[in-house]
Protein backbone atom coordinates (compact mmCIF):
# COMPACT_ATOMS: atom_id res chain seq x y z
CA UNK A 1 0.00 0.00 0.00
CA UNK A 2 1.21 3.49 -0.75
CA UNK A 3 1.93 5.93 2.05
CA UNK A 4 -1.21 7.90 2.88
CA UNK A 5 -0.44 11.30 4.45
CA UNK A 6 -3.98 11.76 5.76
CA UNK A 7 -4.06 8.37 7.42
CA UNK A 8 -0.64 8.84 9.02
CA UNK A 9 -1.80 12.28 10.23
CA UNK A 10 -4.48 10.60 12.29
CA UNK A 11 -7.58 10.47 10.07
CA UNK A 12 -8.88 6.94 10.72
CA UNK A 13 -10.83 6.64 7.48
CA UNK A 14 -9.89 9.46 5.10
CA UNK A 15 -11.36 9.96 1.63
CA UNK A 16 -9.16 9.14 -1.38
CA UNK A 17 -6.10 11.36 -1.72
CA UNK A 18 -6.77 13.98 -4.39
CA UNK A 19 -4.55 16.38 -6.28
CA UNK A 20 -3.70 18.03 -9.57
CA UNK A 21 -2.13 16.72 -12.74
CA UNK A 22 -1.13 19.76 -14.78
CA UNK A 23 -0.40 18.74 -18.36
CA UNK A 24 1.56 21.71 -19.68
CA UNK A 25 1.63 20.31 -23.23
CA UNK A 26 -1.98 21.48 -23.70
CA UNK A 27 -1.79 24.73 -21.69
CA UNK A 28 -2.73 27.69 -23.89
CA UNK A 29 -1.65 30.37 -21.41
CA UNK A 30 -5.12 31.88 -20.95
CA UNK A 31 -4.61 32.43 -17.19
CA UNK A 32 -8.22 31.47 -16.47
CA UNK A 33 -6.80 29.41 -13.57
CA UNK A 34 -5.15 32.48 -12.07
CA UNK A 35 -8.34 34.50 -12.36
CA UNK A 36 -10.65 31.76 -11.07
CA UNK A 37 -8.34 31.24 -8.07
CA UNK A 38 -8.28 34.96 -7.24
CA UNK A 39 -12.05 35.19 -7.60
CA UNK A 40 -12.98 32.13 -5.56
CA UNK A 41 -10.47 32.71 -2.79
CA UNK A 42 -10.93 36.48 -2.67
CA UNK A 43 -7.22 37.13 -3.08
CA UNK A 44 -5.96 40.72 -3.25
CA UNK A 45 -4.03 42.03 -6.22
CA UNK A 46 -0.27 41.81 -6.18
CA UNK A 47 2.36 42.91 -8.64
CA UNK A 48 5.31 41.01 -10.05
CA UNK A 49 8.00 42.79 -8.06
CA UNK A 50 9.00 40.87 -4.93
CA UNK A 51 10.48 44.03 -3.42
CA UNK A 52 7.13 45.86 -3.71
CA UNK A 53 4.07 43.70 -4.29
CA UNK A 54 1.83 46.72 -4.82
CA UNK A 55 3.57 47.83 -8.01
CA UNK A 56 1.74 46.74 -11.15
CA UNK A 57 3.87 46.94 -14.24
CA UNK A 58 5.10 44.97 -17.24
CA UNK A 59 7.84 42.50 -16.45
CA UNK A 60 9.19 41.93 -19.93
CA UNK A 61 8.89 38.19 -19.23
CA UNK A 62 6.88 37.22 -22.31
CA UNK A 63 3.17 37.21 -21.37
CA UNK A 64 3.95 36.63 -17.69
CA UNK A 65 3.07 39.71 -15.66
CA UNK A 66 2.30 37.67 -12.57
CA UNK A 67 5.94 36.76 -11.87
CA UNK A 68 5.76 33.95 -9.35
CA UNK A 69 3.59 32.13 -6.86
CA UNK A 70 3.14 34.09 -3.65
CA UNK A 71 0.91 34.93 -0.73
CA UNK A 72 -1.82 36.25 -3.02
CA UNK A 73 -1.05 34.25 -6.18
CA UNK A 74 -1.82 30.55 -5.82
CA UNK A 75 -1.76 29.71 -9.54
CA UNK A 76 0.96 31.19 -11.74
CA UNK A 77 1.22 30.67 -15.48
CA UNK A 78 4.82 30.71 -16.67
CA UNK A 79 5.65 31.68 -20.27
CA UNK A 80 8.98 30.39 -21.55
CA UNK A 81 10.43 31.55 -24.86
CA UNK A 82 13.31 29.32 -25.80
CA UNK A 83 15.37 29.15 -28.97
CA UNK A 84 15.21 25.66 -30.43
CA UNK A 85 17.77 23.85 -32.58
CA UNK A 86 15.82 24.57 -35.78
CA UNK A 87 16.29 28.31 -35.22
CA UNK A 88 12.68 28.78 -34.17
CA UNK A 89 11.12 29.52 -30.83
CA UNK A 90 9.61 27.07 -28.36
CA UNK A 91 6.82 28.87 -26.56
CA UNK A 92 6.08 26.94 -23.40
CA UNK A 93 3.31 27.64 -20.92
CA UNK A 94 2.81 26.01 -17.57
CA UNK A 95 0.45 26.70 -14.67
CA UNK A 96 2.30 26.26 -11.39
CA UNK A 97 0.69 25.66 -8.01
CA UNK A 98 1.47 24.45 -4.48
CA UNK A 99 2.65 20.83 -4.68
CA UNK A 100 0.84 19.61 -1.53
CA UNK A 101 3.88 17.43 -0.79
CA UNK A 102 3.59 13.97 0.74
CA UNK A 103 6.34 15.09 3.14
CA UNK A 104 5.68 18.81 3.49
CA UNK A 105 8.54 20.84 4.95
CA UNK A 106 6.27 23.87 5.57
CA UNK A 107 4.02 21.72 7.69
CA UNK A 108 6.95 20.15 9.56
CA UNK A 109 8.49 23.47 10.62
CA UNK A 110 5.30 25.41 11.46
CA UNK A 111 5.67 26.13 15.21
CA UNK A 112 2.05 27.02 15.95
CA UNK A 113 0.22 24.18 14.24
CA UNK A 114 -1.38 26.69 11.87
CA UNK A 115 -0.38 24.53 8.89
CA UNK A 116 -2.18 21.20 8.93
CA UNK A 117 -2.85 18.13 6.79
CA UNK A 118 -6.45 17.83 5.65
CA UNK A 119 -8.44 14.64 5.25
CA UNK A 120 -7.77 14.95 1.48
CA UNK A 121 -3.99 14.92 2.20
CA UNK A 122 -3.65 18.54 1.11
CA UNK A 123 -1.75 21.08 3.22
CA UNK A 124 -3.65 24.15 4.46
CA UNK A 125 -2.92 27.21 6.66
CA UNK A 126 -5.38 28.04 9.46
CA UNK A 127 -5.35 31.81 9.16
CA UNK A 128 -6.72 32.38 12.66
CA UNK A 129 -3.70 30.59 14.16
CA UNK A 130 -0.77 31.71 11.93
CA UNK A 131 1.37 34.34 13.68
CA UNK A 132 3.52 35.14 10.67
CA UNK A 133 6.82 33.64 11.84
CA UNK A 134 7.70 32.93 8.17
CA UNK A 135 9.52 29.67 8.93
CA UNK A 136 7.41 27.90 6.28
CA UNK A 137 8.57 30.45 3.68
CA UNK A 138 12.20 29.40 4.07
CA UNK A 139 11.37 25.70 4.42
CA UNK A 140 9.43 25.26 1.14
CA UNK A 141 11.77 23.76 -1.47
CA UNK A 142 9.60 25.18 -4.29
CA UNK A 143 9.30 28.79 -3.06
CA UNK A 144 5.51 28.54 -2.96
CA UNK A 145 4.24 29.80 0.39
CA UNK A 146 4.85 33.44 1.36
CA UNK A 147 3.99 35.99 4.00
CA UNK A 148 1.55 38.64 2.80
CA UNK A 149 2.82 42.16 3.31
CA UNK A 150 0.48 44.30 5.37
CA UNK A 151 -1.38 41.22 6.59
CA UNK A 152 1.59 39.50 8.20
CA UNK A 153 0.37 35.92 7.84
CA UNK A 154 1.49 33.12 5.53
CA UNK A 155 -0.79 32.16 2.64
CA UNK A 156 -0.85 29.57 -0.11
CA UNK A 157 -3.11 27.33 -2.21
CA UNK A 158 -5.61 25.36 -0.11
CA UNK A 159 -6.51 22.98 -2.95
CA UNK A 160 -9.86 24.81 -2.51
CA UNK A 161 -10.46 23.05 0.80
CA UNK A 162 -13.87 24.71 1.10
CA UNK A 163 -14.92 23.48 -2.35
CA UNK A 164 -13.63 19.96 -1.67
CA UNK A 165 -15.66 19.85 1.54
CA UNK A 166 -18.68 20.77 -0.57
CA UNK A 167 -17.98 18.09 -3.16
CA UNK A 168 -16.71 20.51 -5.83
CA UNK A 169 -13.44 20.50 -7.72
CA UNK A 170 -10.94 23.36 -7.18
CA UNK A 171 -11.71 26.59 -8.99
CA UNK A 172 -8.62 26.51 -11.25
CA UNK A 173 -9.36 23.02 -12.58
CA UNK A 174 -13.01 23.97 -13.07
CA UNK A 175 -12.03 27.02 -15.11
CA UNK A 176 -9.30 25.43 -17.25
CA UNK A 177 -10.70 25.33 -20.81
CA UNK A 178 -8.29 22.68 -22.17
CA UNK A 179 -8.15 20.34 -19.16
CA UNK A 180 -4.48 21.15 -18.83
CA UNK A 181 -5.30 21.26 -15.10
CA UNK A 182 -6.89 17.96 -14.10
CA UNK A 183 -8.21 17.31 -10.62
CA UNK A 184 -8.99 13.93 -9.15
CA UNK A 185 -7.81 10.98 -7.06
CA UNK A 186 -4.02 10.97 -7.21
CA UNK A 187 -3.78 7.31 -8.24
CA UNK A 188 -6.03 7.89 -11.25
CA UNK A 189 -4.12 11.03 -12.20
CA UNK A 190 -0.84 9.14 -12.14
CA UNK A 191 -2.22 6.48 -14.47
CA UNK A 192 -3.59 9.12 -16.79
CA UNK A 193 -0.24 10.93 -16.76
CA UNK A 194 1.65 7.75 -17.63
CA UNK A 195 -0.66 7.17 -20.61
CA UNK A 196 -0.30 10.75 -21.76
CA UNK A 197 3.49 10.56 -21.48
CA UNK A 198 3.60 7.32 -23.48
CA UNK A 199 1.40 8.90 -26.14
CA UNK A 200 3.61 11.96 -26.43
CA UNK A 201 6.77 9.86 -26.59
CA UNK A 202 5.29 7.68 -29.36
CA UNK A 203 4.38 10.88 -31.20
CA UNK A 204 8.03 11.88 -31.08
CA UNK A 205 7.79 14.45 -28.28
CA UNK A 206 10.79 12.96 -26.52
CA UNK A 207 11.34 16.05 -24.36
CA UNK A 208 8.11 15.36 -22.46
CA UNK A 209 8.65 14.25 -18.88
CA UNK A 210 6.68 13.98 -15.65
CA UNK A 211 7.67 16.14 -12.69
CA UNK A 212 6.72 15.46 -9.08
CA UNK A 213 4.88 12.17 -9.71
CA UNK A 214 7.55 9.91 -8.16
CA UNK A 215 6.82 8.82 -4.54
CA UNK A 216 10.56 8.13 -4.21
CA UNK A 217 11.56 11.77 -4.73
CA UNK A 218 12.75 14.19 -2.04
CA UNK A 219 9.25 15.22 -0.95
CA UNK A 220 7.71 11.74 -1.15
CA UNK A 221 5.91 12.67 -4.35
CA UNK A 222 3.82 15.77 -4.93
CA UNK A 223 0.05 15.94 -4.59
CA UNK A 224 0.19 18.31 -7.56
CA UNK A 225 2.43 17.03 -10.34
CA UNK A 226 3.16 18.07 -13.90
CA UNK A 227 3.97 17.02 -17.43
CA UNK A 228 6.73 19.33 -18.67
CA UNK A 229 8.31 19.84 -22.08
CA UNK A 230 11.69 21.04 -20.84
CA UNK A 231 13.95 20.89 -17.79
CA UNK A 232 12.14 21.88 -14.57
CA UNK A 233 14.51 24.81 -13.96
CA UNK A 234 13.45 26.31 -17.31
CA UNK A 235 10.03 26.85 -15.74
CA UNK A 236 11.56 28.07 -12.46
CA UNK A 237 11.07 24.72 -10.73
CA UNK A 238 13.82 23.00 -8.68
CA UNK A 239 15.16 19.87 -10.46
CA UNK A 240 15.37 17.73 -7.31
CA UNK A 241 13.45 19.32 -4.44
CA UNK A 242 13.96 17.86 -0.99
CA UNK A 243 12.08 18.35 2.25
CA UNK A 244 15.28 19.14 4.16
CA UNK A 245 13.38 18.52 7.38
CA UNK A 246 14.13 14.82 6.87
CA UNK A 247 17.68 15.54 8.12
CA UNK A 248 16.38 16.98 11.40
CA UNK A 249 17.60 14.16 13.68
CA UNK A 250 21.14 14.59 12.35
CA UNK A 251 20.90 18.35 12.86
CA UNK A 252 19.80 17.91 16.49
CA UNK A 253 22.71 15.56 17.07
CA UNK A 254 25.13 18.26 15.91
CA UNK A 255 23.38 20.82 18.10
CA UNK A 256 23.52 18.48 21.10
CA UNK A 257 27.23 17.97 20.50
CA UNK A 258 27.76 21.71 20.22
CA UNK A 259 25.77 22.35 23.41
CA UNK A 260 27.89 19.82 25.28
CA UNK A 261 30.99 21.42 23.80
CA UNK A 262 29.88 24.82 25.03
CA UNK A 263 29.22 23.51 28.54
CA UNK A 264 32.55 21.66 28.47
CA UNK A 265 34.39 24.77 27.31
CA UNK A 266 32.95 26.77 30.19
CA UNK A 267 33.86 24.01 32.65
CA UNK A 268 37.44 23.91 31.39
CA UNK A 269 37.73 27.69 31.61
CA UNK A 270 36.46 27.80 35.18
CA UNK A 271 38.09 24.69 36.58
CA UNK A 272 41.43 25.47 34.94
CA UNK A 273 42.49 27.66 37.84
CA UNK A 274 40.18 26.92 40.71
CA UNK A 275 40.01 29.48 43.46
CA UNK A 276 42.05 32.17 41.71
CA UNK A 277 40.87 35.63 40.81
CA UNK A 278 37.91 36.07 43.07
CA UNK B 1 38.06 37.74 -14.27
CA UNK B 2 36.42 36.41 -11.15
CA UNK B 3 37.86 36.97 -7.72
CA UNK B 4 39.22 33.71 -6.32
CA UNK B 5 36.38 33.43 -3.84
CA UNK B 6 33.89 33.25 -6.71
CA UNK B 7 33.03 30.09 -8.60
CA UNK B 8 33.22 30.24 -12.39
CA UNK B 9 29.90 30.96 -14.11
CA UNK B 10 27.68 27.91 -14.45
CA UNK B 11 25.40 27.06 -17.34
CA UNK B 12 21.73 26.27 -16.86
CA UNK B 13 18.43 27.69 -18.06
CA UNK B 14 16.60 29.66 -15.42
CA UNK B 15 13.23 31.41 -15.49
CA UNK B 16 14.14 35.04 -16.26
CA UNK B 17 16.69 34.93 -13.43
CA UNK B 18 13.89 34.59 -10.90
CA UNK B 19 14.62 32.90 -7.56
CA UNK B 20 13.43 29.29 -7.30
CA UNK B 21 13.03 29.69 -3.53
CA UNK B 22 11.43 32.56 -1.70
CA UNK B 23 14.08 34.81 -0.24
CA UNK B 24 13.84 34.51 3.55
CA UNK B 25 11.25 36.83 5.03
CA UNK B 26 13.23 36.98 8.27
CA UNK B 27 14.39 40.54 8.64
CA UNK B 28 17.65 42.15 9.61
CA UNK B 29 18.55 43.23 12.28
CA UNK B 30 15.83 41.18 13.99
CA UNK B 31 16.86 37.63 13.12
CA UNK B 32 20.68 37.98 13.18
CA UNK B 33 20.35 40.25 16.22
CA UNK B 34 18.42 37.50 17.98
CA UNK B 35 21.03 34.91 16.97
CA UNK B 36 23.67 37.12 18.62
CA UNK B 37 21.72 37.98 21.79
CA UNK B 38 20.44 34.44 22.26
CA UNK B 39 23.99 33.12 22.01
CA UNK B 40 25.31 35.78 24.39
CA UNK B 41 22.57 35.00 26.90
CA UNK B 42 23.03 31.24 26.70
CA UNK B 43 26.79 31.29 27.19
CA UNK B 44 26.58 34.01 29.88
CA UNK B 45 24.11 31.98 31.95
CA UNK B 46 26.34 28.91 31.68
CA UNK B 47 29.32 30.97 32.82
CA UNK B 48 27.26 32.43 35.68
CA UNK B 49 26.47 28.93 36.88
CA UNK B 50 30.12 27.88 36.64
CA UNK B 51 31.20 31.04 38.46
CA UNK B 52 28.73 30.34 41.24
CA UNK B 53 29.82 26.73 41.55
CA UNK B 54 33.49 27.73 41.82
CA UNK B 55 32.93 30.68 44.16
CA UNK B 56 33.40 33.68 41.91
CA UNK B 57 30.69 36.18 42.91
CA UNK B 58 31.69 39.03 40.59
CA UNK B 59 31.60 36.84 37.48
CA UNK B 60 28.43 35.18 38.70
CA UNK B 61 26.65 38.52 39.16
CA UNK B 62 27.79 39.84 35.78
CA UNK B 63 26.78 36.58 34.08
CA UNK B 64 23.31 36.65 35.63
CA UNK B 65 22.67 40.21 34.52
CA UNK B 66 24.06 39.75 31.00
CA UNK B 67 22.09 36.53 30.50
CA UNK B 68 18.80 38.12 31.52
CA UNK B 69 19.20 41.35 29.56
CA UNK B 70 20.27 39.50 26.40
CA UNK B 71 17.46 36.93 26.74
CA UNK B 72 14.79 39.60 27.11
CA UNK B 73 16.27 41.67 24.28
CA UNK B 74 16.50 38.64 22.00
CA UNK B 75 12.95 37.56 22.73
CA UNK B 76 11.81 41.10 21.97
CA UNK B 77 13.50 40.95 18.57
CA UNK B 78 11.78 37.64 17.84
CA UNK B 79 8.36 39.02 18.69
CA UNK B 80 9.00 42.11 16.56
CA UNK B 81 10.00 39.80 13.72
CA UNK B 82 6.57 38.14 13.57
CA UNK B 83 4.03 39.19 10.97
CA UNK B 84 1.45 39.19 13.79
CA UNK B 85 3.40 40.09 16.96
CA UNK B 86 0.21 40.11 19.05
CA UNK B 87 -0.04 36.38 18.42
CA UNK B 88 3.44 35.54 19.77
CA UNK B 89 1.93 33.31 22.46
CA UNK B 90 0.71 30.98 19.68
CA UNK B 91 4.33 29.75 19.72
CA UNK B 92 3.44 27.97 22.97
CA UNK B 93 0.11 26.68 21.66
CA UNK B 94 1.65 23.30 20.84
CA UNK B 95 4.93 21.49 21.42
CA UNK B 96 6.02 20.24 18.01
CA UNK B 97 9.29 18.28 17.87
CA UNK B 98 9.38 18.49 14.05
CA UNK B 99 9.68 22.29 14.28
CA UNK B 100 12.97 23.71 15.60
CA UNK B 101 11.14 26.99 16.14
CA UNK B 102 8.59 25.30 18.38
CA UNK B 103 11.30 23.48 20.34
CA UNK B 104 13.31 26.71 20.47
CA UNK B 105 10.35 28.73 21.71
CA UNK B 106 9.90 26.41 24.66
CA UNK B 107 13.64 26.43 25.38
CA UNK B 108 13.71 30.23 25.15
CA UNK B 109 10.64 30.57 27.35
CA UNK B 110 12.26 28.43 30.04
CA UNK B 111 15.62 30.15 29.64
CA UNK B 112 14.11 33.63 29.70
CA UNK B 113 12.20 32.71 32.85
CA UNK B 114 15.12 31.33 34.83
CA UNK B 115 17.64 33.98 33.75
CA UNK B 116 15.21 36.79 34.57
CA UNK B 117 14.47 35.21 37.96
CA UNK B 118 18.18 34.81 38.68
CA UNK B 119 18.94 38.40 37.72
CA UNK B 120 15.99 39.74 39.72
CA UNK B 121 17.19 37.85 42.77
CA UNK B 122 20.69 39.29 42.37
CA UNK B 123 19.46 42.86 41.95
CA UNK B 124 16.86 42.81 44.74
CA UNK B 125 18.54 40.41 47.10
CA UNK B 126 15.23 38.57 47.43
CA UNK B 127 15.08 34.75 47.48
CA UNK B 128 18.80 34.05 47.03
CA UNK B 129 18.25 30.30 47.20
CA UNK B 130 15.67 30.36 44.41
CA UNK B 131 18.09 32.57 42.48
CA UNK B 132 20.83 29.97 42.81
CA UNK B 133 18.46 27.23 41.68
CA UNK B 134 17.47 29.32 38.68
CA UNK B 135 21.13 29.80 37.73
CA UNK B 136 21.69 26.07 37.97
CA UNK B 137 18.78 25.43 35.59
CA UNK B 138 20.12 28.08 33.21
CA UNK B 139 23.33 26.05 32.92
CA UNK B 140 21.17 23.54 31.04
CA UNK B 141 18.94 25.93 29.05
CA UNK B 142 21.90 28.20 28.18
CA UNK B 143 23.86 25.83 25.92
CA UNK B 144 20.59 24.80 24.25
CA UNK B 145 19.56 28.40 23.53
CA UNK B 146 23.01 29.11 22.11
CA UNK B 147 23.03 26.15 19.71
CA UNK B 148 19.43 25.35 18.67
CA UNK B 149 19.53 28.40 16.40
CA UNK B 150 21.97 26.51 14.19
CA UNK B 151 19.25 23.91 13.62
CA UNK B 152 16.68 26.67 13.14
CA UNK B 153 18.55 27.96 10.09
CA UNK B 154 19.73 24.58 8.81
CA UNK B 155 16.21 23.08 8.77
CA UNK B 156 15.26 25.14 5.71
CA UNK B 157 15.51 24.80 1.93
CA UNK B 158 18.11 27.61 1.83
CA UNK B 159 21.13 25.82 0.31
CA UNK B 160 23.88 27.70 2.19
CA UNK B 161 22.12 27.12 5.52
CA UNK B 162 21.01 23.54 5.06
CA UNK B 163 24.35 22.35 3.69
CA UNK B 164 25.96 23.91 6.79
CA UNK B 165 23.90 21.90 9.26
CA UNK B 166 27.07 20.41 10.74
CA UNK B 167 28.76 23.80 10.97
CA UNK B 168 26.13 26.14 12.33
CA UNK B 169 25.60 24.66 15.83
CA UNK B 170 29.32 24.53 16.73
CA UNK B 171 29.89 27.89 15.05
CA UNK B 172 27.14 29.45 17.12
CA UNK B 173 28.43 27.76 20.29
CA UNK B 174 31.92 29.16 19.75
CA UNK B 175 30.60 32.56 18.78
CA UNK B 176 28.37 32.62 21.90
CA UNK B 177 31.25 31.73 24.19
CA UNK B 178 33.47 34.40 22.65
CA UNK B 179 30.71 36.98 23.10
CA UNK B 180 29.90 36.06 26.71
CA UNK B 181 33.59 35.91 27.64
CA UNK B 182 34.10 39.26 25.94
CA UNK B 183 31.17 40.80 27.82
CA UNK B 184 32.63 39.63 31.13
CA UNK B 185 36.04 41.06 30.22
CA UNK B 186 34.41 44.41 29.55
CA UNK B 187 32.43 44.49 32.78
CA UNK B 188 34.48 42.62 35.40
CA UNK B 189 37.86 43.82 36.79
CA UNK B 190 40.93 42.09 35.39
CA UNK B 191 41.78 40.26 38.61
CA UNK B 192 38.39 38.54 38.73
CA UNK B 193 37.99 37.81 35.03
CA UNK B 194 40.54 35.03 34.48
CA UNK B 195 38.02 32.28 33.64
CA UNK B 196 36.13 34.66 31.34
CA UNK B 197 39.33 35.30 29.39
CA UNK B 198 39.93 31.57 28.98
CA UNK B 199 36.33 31.01 27.92
CA UNK B 200 36.54 33.87 25.45
CA UNK B 201 39.75 32.50 23.99
CA UNK B 202 38.28 29.01 23.57
CA UNK B 203 35.16 30.46 21.97
CA UNK B 204 37.05 32.69 19.55
CA UNK B 205 39.31 29.83 18.45
CA UNK B 206 36.28 27.60 17.82
CA UNK B 207 34.54 30.40 15.93
CA UNK B 208 37.59 30.94 13.72
CA UNK B 209 38.10 27.25 13.01
CA UNK B 210 34.47 26.52 12.11
CA UNK B 211 34.15 29.65 9.97
CA UNK B 212 37.21 28.60 7.97
CA UNK B 213 35.64 25.20 7.31
CA UNK B 214 32.28 26.78 6.51
CA UNK B 215 33.76 29.15 3.94
CA UNK B 216 35.41 26.21 2.17
CA UNK B 217 32.15 24.25 2.15
CA UNK B 218 33.71 21.20 3.79
CA UNK B 219 31.14 18.41 4.02
CA UNK B 220 28.58 20.38 2.00
CA UNK B 221 27.56 17.60 -0.41
CA UNK B 222 27.14 18.40 -4.12
CA UNK B 223 28.94 21.45 -5.55
CA UNK B 224 30.50 22.53 -2.23
CA UNK B 225 32.44 25.42 -3.80
CA UNK B 226 29.27 26.91 -5.24
CA UNK B 227 26.97 26.26 -2.27
CA UNK B 228 29.50 27.86 0.12
CA UNK B 229 30.09 30.83 -2.19
CA UNK B 230 27.49 33.05 -0.42
CA UNK B 231 29.73 32.93 2.67
CA UNK B 232 32.66 34.35 0.69
CA UNK B 233 31.16 37.08 -1.47
CA UNK B 234 28.94 40.13 -1.09
CA UNK B 235 27.78 41.45 2.23
CA UNK B 236 28.18 38.10 3.99
CA UNK B 237 31.77 37.81 2.75
CA UNK B 238 32.57 41.27 4.08
CA UNK B 239 30.92 40.56 7.43
CA UNK B 240 32.67 37.23 7.89
CA UNK B 241 36.05 38.79 7.01
CA UNK B 242 35.36 41.49 9.60
CA UNK B 243 34.34 38.78 12.07
CA UNK B 244 37.64 37.00 11.51
CA UNK B 245 39.72 40.18 11.99
CA UNK B 246 37.83 41.03 15.17
CA UNK B 247 38.11 37.51 16.54
CA UNK B 248 41.85 37.34 15.83
CA UNK B 249 42.44 40.79 17.33
CA UNK B 250 40.23 40.03 20.32
CA UNK B 251 41.86 36.67 20.94
CA UNK B 252 45.35 38.14 20.67
CA UNK B 253 44.43 40.94 23.05
CA UNK B 254 42.88 38.44 25.44
CA UNK B 255 45.92 36.20 25.45
CA UNK B 256 48.58 38.91 25.62
CA UNK B 257 47.30 41.99 27.44
CA UNK B 258 43.79 41.58 28.86
CA UNK B 259 45.14 39.93 32.04
CA UNK B 260 47.20 43.00 32.93
CA UNK B 261 45.43 46.14 31.73
CA UNK B 262 41.77 46.92 32.16
CA UNK B 263 41.77 49.05 29.03
CA UNK B 264 43.17 46.16 26.99
CA UNK B 265 40.58 43.81 28.48
CA UNK B 266 37.76 46.19 27.56
CA UNK B 267 39.09 46.59 24.01
CA UNK B 268 39.63 42.85 23.50
CA UNK B 269 36.22 42.01 24.98
CA UNK B 270 34.50 44.56 22.77
CA UNK B 271 36.29 43.17 19.71
CA UNK B 272 35.07 39.65 20.55
CA UNK B 273 31.50 40.87 21.03
CA UNK B 274 31.60 42.72 17.71
CA UNK B 275 33.17 39.71 15.98
CA UNK B 276 30.42 37.43 17.26
CA UNK B 277 27.77 39.84 16.00
CA UNK B 278 29.48 40.02 12.58
CA UNK B 279 29.47 36.24 12.38
CA UNK B 280 25.70 36.09 12.95
CA UNK B 281 24.93 38.86 10.48
CA UNK B 282 27.27 37.21 7.96
CA UNK B 283 25.53 33.84 8.21
CA UNK B 284 22.16 35.56 7.87
CA UNK B 285 23.16 37.46 4.74
CA UNK B 286 24.67 34.34 3.16
CA UNK B 287 21.21 32.78 3.42
CA UNK B 288 19.59 35.83 1.83
CA UNK B 289 21.93 35.62 -1.17
CA UNK B 290 21.55 31.83 -1.43
CA UNK B 291 17.79 32.23 -1.70
CA UNK B 292 17.93 35.06 -4.21
CA UNK B 293 20.12 33.49 -6.93
CA UNK B 294 18.57 30.37 -8.50
CA UNK B 295 21.99 28.87 -9.33
CA UNK B 296 22.55 27.93 -5.68
CA UNK B 297 19.38 25.83 -5.77
CA UNK B 298 19.47 24.43 -9.31
CA UNK B 299 23.12 23.52 -9.91
CA UNK B 300 23.69 21.31 -6.83
CA UNK B 301 20.34 19.57 -7.40
CA UNK B 302 21.23 18.88 -11.03
CA UNK B 303 24.50 17.32 -9.91
CA UNK B 304 22.72 14.64 -7.86
CA UNK B 305 22.87 11.11 -9.27
CA UNK B 306 19.09 10.60 -9.37
CA UNK B 307 18.71 13.70 -11.54
CA UNK B 308 21.61 12.77 -13.80
CA UNK B 309 20.12 9.33 -14.45
CA UNK B 310 16.57 10.53 -15.06
CA UNK B 311 17.31 13.14 -17.71
CA UNK B 312 15.72 12.34 -21.08
CA UNK B 313 18.32 11.78 -23.79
Amino acid sequence: MTYDPARSSGYPDPPQRVGFFTDTSICIGCKACEVACKEWNGLPADGPLPEDASVLELTGMSYDNTGALGASTWRHVAFVEKQNDAGGLNWLMASDVCKHCTHAACLDVCPTGALFRTEFSSVVVQQDVCNGCAYCVSACPYGVIDRREGDGRAWKCTLCYDRLRGGLEPACAKACPTDSIQFGPLDELRERADQRLARLHSDGVTEARLYGEDPADGVGGAGAFFLLLDEPETYGLPPDPVATTRDLPAMWRWAAGAALGLAGGVAVAFLGARGRGR
Amino acid sequence: MNAPEQVDPVQFTDYYGRPVLKVTRWKSPHMPGYLFLGGLSGAASTMAAAAEATGRPRLARQGRLTAAVAAVGGAGLLVAELGRPERFLNMLRVFKPSSPMSVGSWILAAHGGVTTAAAASTVTGVAPRAGRAAVAVSAVTGPLVATYTGVLLADTAVPAWHAAHRHLPPLFAGSALAAAGGAAMVMVPVAAAGPARRAALLGALAELAVTASLERGQGFGEEPRLVSEPYRIGRAGTLLRAARLLAVAGAAGTALAAGRHRAAAVAAGAALLAGSACTRFGVYHAGVLAGRDPKYTVVPQRARPRVQESRPG
